[in-house]
C-alpha cells in the first residue's frame, strides 16, 4: 500500500520535525492566556476563556498545518527527494494522495489534542463537533497548502497564498455584509463590486460557518446544518486534491 | 527595554477612548471569531479609566453587542460599572442605552433593565424613569423564567409615586391574569391589593 506508506512517512516527518512540541507550546500559550484573562474579566470569565482559547487554538492548528505542509514539500523539492519519488514505479495519484492523507491525519491529531482542554469549559458534545470540524478544516488547509507548495515551488508564496485563501474565506461573510450594507450607494460601480464579491464568495469555502466558537458557548448546532457545513468542506478538499493532482500529473520527472 | 519600562503598565489609563469602530469593521477584523473579539474588545474598553466620553463608550458597547448579541458582558458593564457613576447625566445616558438594548432582546436582557430601574429609583430618585423601565419589563418580556418580582416592580414604583389607583389596577390585573402560581406569593399580593384598596378609599 504505497499510499499508506507515504502517509506514514508524513507522520514520521511531522513527529521528528518538532510538530508535537509546537502543539504543546500552543496549548501552553492558550492555557496561560486563559489564566490571565480570568483575572481581568469582570464577568463571563469562563466564556471569555473558552472563546479566546478556542480561537487561538484554531488559528494555531491552521498555521501549524499550513507551515508543516509547505516546509515538507519544499524540503523534498530542495533535497531532490521529489524527483527520486517521481522516478519510482509509483502512481502519481498514490504519491499525492498519500501525502495528503498523511497531512489529514496530522490535522485530525492536532484537532483532537487542541479540543481536549476545551472540555474544561464546554460540553463534550459541542467539543466533539468542534474537533471534527477543526480536523476537516485542517485537512482543507493541508490540501490548499499542498496544492500551492507543489504549484508555486517556493515556501513564502505558498504560505502566503494559503493564508490569503484561508483568511479571505474566513472573512467573506463580513465582506458580503459590508458590500450589501444599507449605506452603499446603488451606483453601477457599487453594484459591480457587490456582484464581484458575491462571485468570489461562491468560489470560496464558507469557513465562517465551521469550527464556530458559538457551538462551544451557546450550544451545538443542529445536525443538518453541521452535516451540510462538513459536506461543503469535504467537497472543497476533493476539489483542491483534484486540482493538485492535475498539476502534479503535468510535472515532469 | 528602558523606554518600554519607563512607559509602565496601564498606558491606556491616560489615553482617551478612541472613537468606536463600526460593527461591520469589527466583524471583518474578527475573521469569524466574533465571540472572542467581542470579549477582548470589552477588556480593551474596560481598561480605560473614568471620566470617559460616554457617547463614545456607548458606541463601543453597541458595536461589541452587535458582534456577539448573546454575550451579557457589555450590558453587565453598562449596568454595574458605567451606570453606577456619581454623574447623573452620564448615568442616564447609560440607562437609556440599556433600555434601547433591552428592547432588542427582552427575554435575555431583562435583568439589566431591572437593575437600571433600581438605579433610576434609588440613585437618581427619578421615579417616572424607573416606572418606564419597570413597565417595559412587564410588557415586553415573554420568557417564562422571569421572576414575578421583576414583573411587579411597576406596582411598587407606582406606590412610591403615590399613584395608588394605577398601582391597584395593575396589581388587580396581574392577579386576574393567572400568571401567579405560587400560593404564598398570590396571598401576599392579594393582601397588598387589599391594602391599596383601603388606602385609595381613604385618599
Amino acid at each position: 500500500m504505497p499510499t499508506a506508506i507515504l502517509a506514514r512517512l508524513v507522520l514520521v516527518e511531522a513527529r521528528r520535525g518538532g510538530l508535537p512540541w509546537l502543539a504543546a507550546g500552543s496549548l501552553a500559550l492558550a492555557l496561560l492566556l486563559a489564566a490571565f484573562l480570568s483575572q481581568v474579566a469582570l464577568t463571563e470569565a469562563r466564556s471569555l476563556q473558552l472563546a479566546v482559547v478556542a480561537a487561538l487554538l484554531r488559528a494555531c492548528a491552521v498555521f501549524l498545518i499550513a507551515v508543516q505542509v509547505s516546509a515538507s514539500v519544499m524540503r523534498e523539492v530542495n533535497d531532490k527527494g521529489l524527483e527520486l519519488m517521481l522516478s519510482l514505479p509509483l502512481a502519481r495519484a498514490s504519491h499525492y494522495l498519500g501525502r495528503l492523507a498523511g497531512f489529514g491525519i496530522v490535522a485530525a491529531a492536532l484537532a483532537l489534542v487542541f479540543a481536549l482542554p476545551l472540555l474544561a469549559w464546554a460540553s463534550p458534545g459541542a467539543v466533539a463537533l468542534w474537533a471534527i470540524s477543526l480536523a476537516l478544516e485542517g485537512t482543507l488547509v493541508a490540501a490548499a497548502a499542498l496544492f500551492f507548495a507543489m504549484t508555486l515551488a517556493q515556501p513564502v508564496p505558498a504560505i502566503a497564498a494559503t493564508a490569503g485563501l484561508y483568511l479571505l474565506a474566513r472573512s467573506m461573510a463580513a465582506i458580503q455584509a459590508i458590500a450589501a450594507g444599507p449605506l452603499v450607494e446603488p451606483s453601477v460601480a457599487n453594484q459591480a463590486a457587490r456582484f464581484g464579491v458575491e462571485a468570489v464568495a461562491l468560489l470560496l469555502p464558507s469557513l465562517d460557518a465551521v469550527t464556530r466558537t458559538e457551538w462551544l458557548l451557546y450550544g451545538a448546532p443542529d445536525a443538518a446544518a453541521f452535516l451540510a457545513a462538513m459536506a461543503a468542506l469535504g467537497v472543497y478538499v476533493v476539489l483542491l486534491a483534484a486540482a493538485g493532482l492535475f498539476d502534479f500529473h503535468r510535472r515532469s520527472a | 527595554m528602558g523606554v518600554r519600562a519607563a512607559g509602565g503598565p496601564g498606558a491606556t489609563a491616560a489615553v482617551e477612548l478612541p472613537p468606536p469602530p463600526s460593527p461591520q469593521a469589527l466583524r471583518l477584523a474578527s475573521f469569524g471569531e466574533s465571540p472572542a473579539l467581542a470579549r477582548i474588545a470589552m477588556l480593551y474598553v474596560q481598561a480605560f479609566d473614568q471620566p470617559l466620553d460616554y457617547p463614545r463608550l456607548i458606541g463601543w458597547l453597541r458595536a461589541i453587542l452587535d458582534l456577539d448579541p448573546a454575550s451579557q458582558y457589555p450590558l453587565f458593564a453598562a449596568a454595574r460599572v458605567y451606570a453606577e457613576v456619581p454623574d447623573p447625566a452620564r448615568s442616564r445616558l447609560m440607562l437609556e442605552f440599556i433600555y434601547e438594548q433591552y428592547l432588542a432582546d427582552p427575554d435575555r436582557r431583562w435583568p439589566w433593565l431591572a437593575h437600571a430601574a433600581l438605579l433610576a429609583k434609588h440613585r437618581l430618585h427619578d421615579l417616572p424613569l424607573a416606572r418606564r423601565y419597570a413597565a417595559a419589563i412587564d410588557r415586553h418580556t415573554k420568557a417564562a423564567d422571569v421572576p414575578l418580582w421583576a414583573r411587579q416592580m411597576e406596582v411598587f414604583i407606582l406606590e412610591d409615586m403615590n399613584e395608588l389607583e394605577a398601582a391597584r389596577i395593575l396589581l388587580g390585573g396581574l392577579l386576574a391574569s393567572g400568571r401567579i402560581s405560587d400560593p404564598d406569593e398570590a396571598r401576599f399580593l392579594r393582601h397588598k391589593l387589599e391594602e391599596l384598596e383601603g388606602r385609595t378609599r381613604f385618599k
